[in-house]
């Protein structure tokens, strides 16, 4: 079972003075006025939150339903966009993989893969044994699902009286706060490199192919990166 | 429930899930130390900042009423008060809501 002491620890890691939980419960405010607005209900919204627990992906199947997409075209441009939670998965699931811990924990807890988690984690698992990261890690992924569910509850509540203006400072909210976290985990020469090629390469490469952008600069920026961080080593 | 809404977004949690499943059965014989663990790491963070610089220069929904400069501004003063905040997390993040909310209507 799932060790109540991590699992806690986890799940307190939001209560930090520099916790996501602030940017997270902004973020998803806004998801919860777009839903609204949208003509989702109150169960709906929080569903959607819960089942999909991504940004992107929930602006992406927003913006497809907008102009009346099929269920098709929304799964392709949301598997695109999330096609990123791919690489986060395999560069995390190895940190907290014990052979005392069921397989089932690995693949309920993928589904808390997502930016703000992922961060957390990767700040965080040297302190905790190698035994119990998953457990820990199911906590940080209950609170930032738990984040999102209240956010959008409060969106959806006041979108009344959610200004443009408010609406603005809530969308720049979430890369800014993504982008600090990014920086501050630039630590090594290959992970400031990969943040550094990925804003440079991300914007240059949406010009030539939008769907792909983000994909192929995370692959280009991220190999360049890695043989380059290698090579400065040996 | 409406039957599209919820069909849609039964659709968007399989698209996502689908990544992060893949990622976590694939993962299994990859270890901590390996080479492949660390190119996977590199690809993780640059696909992240991609997206980050991608929103913020084509973002989709309500900031693309907001200008190039305006969203340059917040951004590069954002990042300046995380330094100056000795690397907080919340200070930018809160600046840069009513940052956009203010420079939006003088930019």
């Amino acid at each position: 079972m799932i060790s109540k002491k991590y699992y806690f620890q986890g799940y307190r890691s939001i209560l930090t003075y520099d916790s996501p939980a602030i940017a997270l419960t902004c973020c998803f405010i806004a998801i919860g006025a777009l839903f609204k607005n949208l003509g989702f209900n109150i169960q709906e919204s929080i569903f959607s939150t819960v089942l999909t627990y991504a940004l992107p992906g929930s602006l992406v199947m927003a913006e497809s339903m907008l102009i009346g997409a099929s269920l098709l075209n929304i799964f392709l441009a949301v598997w695109f966009v999330n096609a990123r939670l791919y690489p986060m998965a395999v560069s995390l699931f190895p940190l907290m993989m014990h052979k005392s811990q069921p397989k089932w924990k690995y693949y309920f807890s993928c589904h808390f893969i997502a930016v703000s988690a992922w961060l957390i984690m990767k700040s965080n698992y040297k302190k905790i044994p190698k035994e119990y990261r998953i457990d820990y890690w199911i906590g940080i992924g209950s609170a930032t699902v738990s984040v999102s569910v209240i956010g959008t509850f409060i969106g959806f509540s006041f979108s009344e009286y959610l200004n443009k203006d408010m609406m603005m400072g809530l969308a720049i909210l979430n890369p800014v706060y993504f982008l600090c976290m990014m920086v501050g985990a630039a630590k090594t020469i290959q992970i400031t490199l990969s943040v550094a090629l990925g804003l440079i390469l991300g914007p240059i490469i949406y010009l030539l192919s939008p769907e792909w952008s983000i994909l192929l600069a995370g692959i280009i920026g991220g190999t360049v990166a890695y043989l380059l961080g290698e090579y400065n080593v040996s | 429930m409406s039957a599209n809404i919820v069909y849609a977004i039964l659709v968007t949690s399989l698209a996502t899930f689908l990544s992060r499943f893949l990622g976590a059965v694939t993962s299994q014989g990859i270890k901590e130390k390996s080479k492949l663990f660390k190119w996977f790491n590199c690809l993780a963070y640059a696909t992240l900042a991609a997206l980050i610089a991608r929103t913020i220069i084509f973002p989709a929904g309500i900031l693309v009423d907001a200008s190039y400069s305006s969203r340059f501004v917040v951004v590069l003063l954002s990042v300046f008060i995380f330094f100056i905040s000795k690397k907080n997390f919340v200070y930018p993040t809160i600046f840069s809501a009513i940052c956009m909310a203010v420079v939006n209507n003088y930019i």
